[in-house]
């Protein structure tokens, strides 16, 4: 980035404010506030020591961008007379979850943005308290809930694991870089973004040459000549792979620096046995976001938030600030702060939300997922954005990544 | 005739017809930093002038000796000299100026700062900041009506066009559009206005009288993907009958109808077309090229392109002194 440090925000004087809202808003009536759920589980961390002592996962991962979103939907509600509120609710277990989401429900709320892993977020929505209300996903990237669990009442801010495999898929088929040798953690995320990249494989005419188990245990790094023992695991574990491109780690909680545990990914480039770039969880990523991304008038929001929280955006921070902006341009579309009317403009085929990917996000009718490009960056310059060129679709290119209308499981009443 | 003769000859007929049109085609590269002059007649490059970081928008000044430029990255409006070609001052614009609009009293300049959802207004004689007029998220675009009583302002996270009174500086109409609003022009009669939505993929067109959306007008163009429609650069045909439209990473330039509102026929040009300009005659159209860091010509008689013509890297404003 050529310039990165924050600017304080200029302060708006209330005064000012008020004699604008005044002088301007005069065709707005003024209508109800809109409330905005933020539900948040974040689990004390599963294992004492990280992988890394670089980028620990913030606290306020995901709740900055939603603060964000919230302030700039504040900003056009200035303008039409709309007001919106956030209600925080960040929890440490799962039973806490769900009563909060209750609580929610109760005062009123219909519209709830849920970072939460996939069985919780099951659980919430079928809540018999939570019918009525909306959630949207910020938190699980799991095919499962686009497709065979499908919500009427889940909307997919997040892309799913199987649009992120899509996305690298493209990508390595349009370089050729055809034979894959993959790597599996031993966590269930990791098993799942496996099984994406599988069938994204298959997808795209690549070959999986070697399909492997990462058994090794991480957090050498602390330990004296701790290198050595991480150079001879990854050693062991790409000796004797057949020919192949590309090495693709799934090794989702070690992603971004490995804070939650996990973080085995990072002990593999530059000590495999054949020279092959690293692809998947770590090395060259299939993401939602990443600070590396300017296009598009990015820089703009990259340094917004930067302004107000003080670190970078992360993928988790800009699903929080998607949804918040999703419905603030459901709000403005709709005319109206009513909960229903701005979740009919939501899906309705007129919406289109900008979300700087250089398209207008859409959310798929037959799954609730939002349809978005995909970047691919390492950790400091984007390499591409999928859908890569020539991929075509009847309907949408996006539709070249995730399940697309004809294969979906989702059977949604 | 000798070879050397010819070219002699060449080079006078060029000479007269540079005196006929005498005209130059100022361009700004996003990314080289520089301001690409080109002759209007041979569409030769005269000079390419460095500036500050990340030019974008660009703007005549009155006595057309200057030219405004809008330097995002070095958070200043530079005023760039076109007889000697040297930056000779910088105007305070406040944060990340990306466009800007001179009023016709050709001393205040209403500039777009991205970074802090502020329009600008500058006094470019006196070189201070006259006013701060809070907008919306990520103002943009700027056209000043040509009566100058009122600036429209669009805010690309906010979706709309502002309507300042000039003379109050108090925001008079919001006035909602298309997702991520970024070029506003002005009919010559100031009756009405076109807001072009890059994300929206669509033009809307408001009336002055009781700021009301009288229009909208989409694209649909055979083999490109309707995601890939993106409207951004405007400009009015001479006699107001046609409005130009660059549509981005499409590829094309639209010709829409004013009175009909029909998009007549798209005309393929370079790639990521960003700006249009007219010739002072009216009978060319500039287009900027962010990808193929070119410039294509139009002949808007016979509704073609003629010519493409390479500048510098990722051209994005144009501007032609008559």
């Amino acid at each position: 980035m050529r310039r990165t440090r924050p600017r304080p925000r200029r302060s708006l004087l209330p005064a000012l404010l008020l004699g604008l809202l005044l002088s301007c808003a005069a065709a707005a009536e003024p209508a109800p506030v809109l409330g905005i759920g933020y539900l948040a589980w974040r689990p004390p961390p599963a294992r004492p020591v990280a992988s890394t002592l670089l980028d620990p996962p913030p606290e306020d991962e995901g709740v900055q961008g939603a603060r964000l979103g919230l302030a700039d939907n504040e900003t056009t509600g200035r303008f039409t007379g709309q007001r919106f509120a956030l209600e925080e609710r960040i929890v440490r277990g799962p039973e806490e979850a769900l009563e909060a989401l209750r609580g929610l429900a109760a005062a009123g709320i219909r519209l709830v943005v849920a970072d939460l892993p996939a069985p919780l977020l099951l659980r919430a929505a079928g809540l018999p308290e939570a019918e009525g209300v909306t959630l949207l996903n910020t938190g699980a990237p799991d095919d499962a809930l686009r497709n065979e669990a499908c919500r009427r009442n889940l909307l997919h801010i997040l892309p799913s694991r199987a649009m992120l495999a899509d996305a690298l898929a493209q990508y390595l088929a349009v370089k050729r870089w055809r034979n894959l040798v993959l790597a599996v953690g031993p966590e269930e995320g990791d098993r799942l973004y496996a099984e994406a990249m599988r069938r994204a494989a298959r997808k795209f005419g690549l070959r999986l040459v070697a399909d492997r188990a990462w058994t090794y245990d991480p957090g050498a790094q602390r330990t004296d000549t701790g290198h050595l023992s991480i150079a001879a695991e990854a050693a062991r574990f790409t000796q004797g792979t057949p020919a192949h491109d590309v090495l693709v780690v799934a090794d989702e909680a070690g992603q971004g620096g490995g804070g939650w545990g996990g973080g085995w990914g990072d002990g593999l480039a530059y000590r495999t046995t054949e020279p092959r770039p690293i692809a998947g969880t770590h090395g060259l990523t299939p993401t939602l976001w990443s600070r590396v991304h300017e296009q598009w008038g990015a820089t703009q929001l990259q340094r917004r938030f930067r302004a107000r929280a003080g670190r970078w955006m992360t993928p988790r921070d800009h699903a929080g600030w998607l949804a918040l902006r999703a419905i603030g341009e459901g709000a403005t579309r709709a005319r109206s702060t009513d909960p229903a009317a701005v979740l009919e403009a939501m899906r309705g085929p007129e919406f289109g939300l900008a979300g700087f990917k250089g398209t207008r996000l859409t959310f798929r009718d037959w799954d609730g997922q939002l349809r978005q490009p995909v970047l691919l960056a390492e950790p400091r310059a984007l390499v591409s954005v999928s859908p890569q060129p020539g991929f075509q679709h009847q309907f949408s290119e996006l539709d070249t990544l995730g399940t697309d209308r004809p294969e979906t499981r989702c059977r949604l009443p | 005739m000798p070879p050397a003769l010819t070219r002699a000859a060449m080079t006078a007929l060029l000479l007269l017809g540079a005196a006929a049109r005498a005209e130059t085609v100022l361009v700004s590269n996003e990314k080289d930093n520089t301001i690409t002059a080109l002759d209007g007649e041979t569409l030769r490059v005269i000079r390419t002038v460095p500036v500050g970081e990340r030019p974008r928008g660009i703007v005549l000044s009155k006595d057309r000796r200057h030219l405004f430029v809008c330097a995002g990255d070095s958070d200043r409006v530079e005023v760039l000299d076109l007889e000697t070609w040297r930056v000779v001052r910088h105007l305070p614009s406040g944060p990340d100026p990306e466009l800007a609009a001179l009023h016709p009293d050709g001393r205040r300049l209403f500039v777009a700062n991205e970074d802090d959802n502020m329009v600008t207004v500058v006094d470019v004689e006196r070189a201070v900041v006259l006013r701060e007029i809070p907008v919306g998220v990520e103002p943009e675009g700027m056209g000043i009506s040509p009566d100058g009583r009122h600036v429209v302002n669009t805010s690309e996270t906010t979706n709309m066009a502002h309507v300042i009174e000039v003379e109050s500086g108090e925001i008079v109409a919001n006035i909602l559009v298309g997702a991520r609003p970024r070029a506003v022009v002005w009919e010559a009669d100031g009756r009405r206005f076109w807001v072009s939505s890059e994300i929206g993929g669509t033009l809307t067109l408001i009336e002055r009288e009781g700021w009301r959306v009288a229009g909208q007008v989409g694209f649909a163009v055979p083999g490109v993907p309707a995601e890939a429609i993106q409207p951004v650069g405007m400009a009015l045909s001479r006699d107001g009958a046609r409005l130009f439209v660059a549509l981005g990473p499409a590829n094309r330039v639209a010709v829409v109808d004013t009175r009909t509102r029909q998009v007549e026929r798209t005309l393929l040009v370079g790639q990521r077309v960003w700006n249009l300009a007219l010739s002072t005659d009216g009978t060319r159209l500039y287009t900027t090229n962010g990808v193929s860091n070119d410039l294509s010509v139009v002949d808007v008689a016979a509704m073609r392109v003629t010519r493409s013509v390479p500048v510098g890297q990722a051209p994005w404003g144009v501007v032609v002194r008559p």
